[in-house]
């Protein structure tokens, strides 16, 4: 199947996991609140938040059975810059009250303004830090 | 009764998220940065994922708006804030470059915790640092 097929069915899966999350339990599904709500104090949320994450690990696991293989993983960069951005990406997404799930997905299909501003905003800074990251990689010159 | 029927939502829903984000290219930090990479060789592959997921998801709230509660829940518990305010903004820029350094967001982070991959187990453990972090900052400085 070609590449934007695929995306674009997988889009559809997570927006259905948005959708239903809302219809069922009438949550927002977005994944760093429901990573930071691992922990909160020993209620239903933790036990949903916790069963949620289960589900996400059990991704690339349903992939494998279905497509016999794991997903493609190609990081580039090494541990530090990794452990640099992931402190980054958990911090952000606290403050920014959300990242590309809640904001991206959840809040766009509200048409929620601070989640418009939100994307805007996070895309802006994502695309400037991959281009000056390039110019230093010394792809561009 | 409902208790039961959420939290197995709760686990059926985030496997289908996980699957979607595994088909979709997502959990490809390369994938990502080649999207996020306009200057360059740019990949918009992963535009069809944002599309897909968003039109799904306002199909969604059309049919949440002629709801009066969540099927399994007593109401709906939506984000009430309404301002566009600096945290917001702050907040975002800050989560915009830490995804562009990794290409890795929150979800697709999660789920490459099953790949095993070295750069995941540093990165995942950072992420929750940060959001801790962030919590304790928050919670101390509104007491």
């Amino acid at each position: 199947m070609s590449p934007y097929l695929l995306s674009l069915l997988g889009g559809m899966l997570i927006g259905l996991s948005v959708a239903l999350f809302m219809l069922l339990n009438g949550r927002v599904a977005g994944i760093s609140g429901i990573v930071a709500g691992l922990f909160r104090k020993p209620d239903e949320r933790l036990a949903a938040n916790l069963l949620f994450v289960a589900g996400l690990l059990a991704g690339p696991l349903l992939y494998r059975a279905w497509f016999d293989g794991w997903p493609v993983f190609r990081p580039q960069g090494g541990l530090l810059l990794f452990a640099v951005a992931g402190l980054l990406v958990g911090f952000g997404s606290r403050l920014g009250s959300g990242c590309t799930s809640g904001h991206g997905v959840a809040g766009l299909a509200r048409f929620s303004p601070r989640s418009m501003a939100a994307v805007a905003t996070f895309l802006a800074t994502a695309i400037a830090t991959v281009f000056v990251m390039g110019l230093f990689s010394g792809r561009i010159g | 009764m409902m208790i039961a029927f959420r939290l197995a939502a709760a686990l059926v829903l985030g496997a289908i998220f996980g699957f979607g984000l595994a088909i979709s290219g997502m959990l490809d930090p390369t994938r990502v940065r080649g999207f996020l990479d306009i200057a360059g060789d740019w990949d918009p592959s992963l535009g069809f994922v944002l599309a897909g997921a968003v039109i799904v998801a306002m199909l969604g709230r059309l049919i949440q708006l002629r709801l009066s509660h969540p099927l399994f829940a007593d109401r709906f518990q939506l984000p009430e804030k309404t301002r566009i305010d600096g945290r917001l903004i702050a907040g975002s820029a800050i989560f915009g470059i830490g995804w562009g350094m990794a290409g890795l967001c929150p979800g697709p982070a999660v789920a490459d915790l099953v790949l095993g991959a070295p750069v995941v187990l540093v990165f995942v453990p950072a992420m929750l640092i940060g959001m801790v972090l962030h919590d304790r900052l928050a919670a101390s400085s509104s007491c």
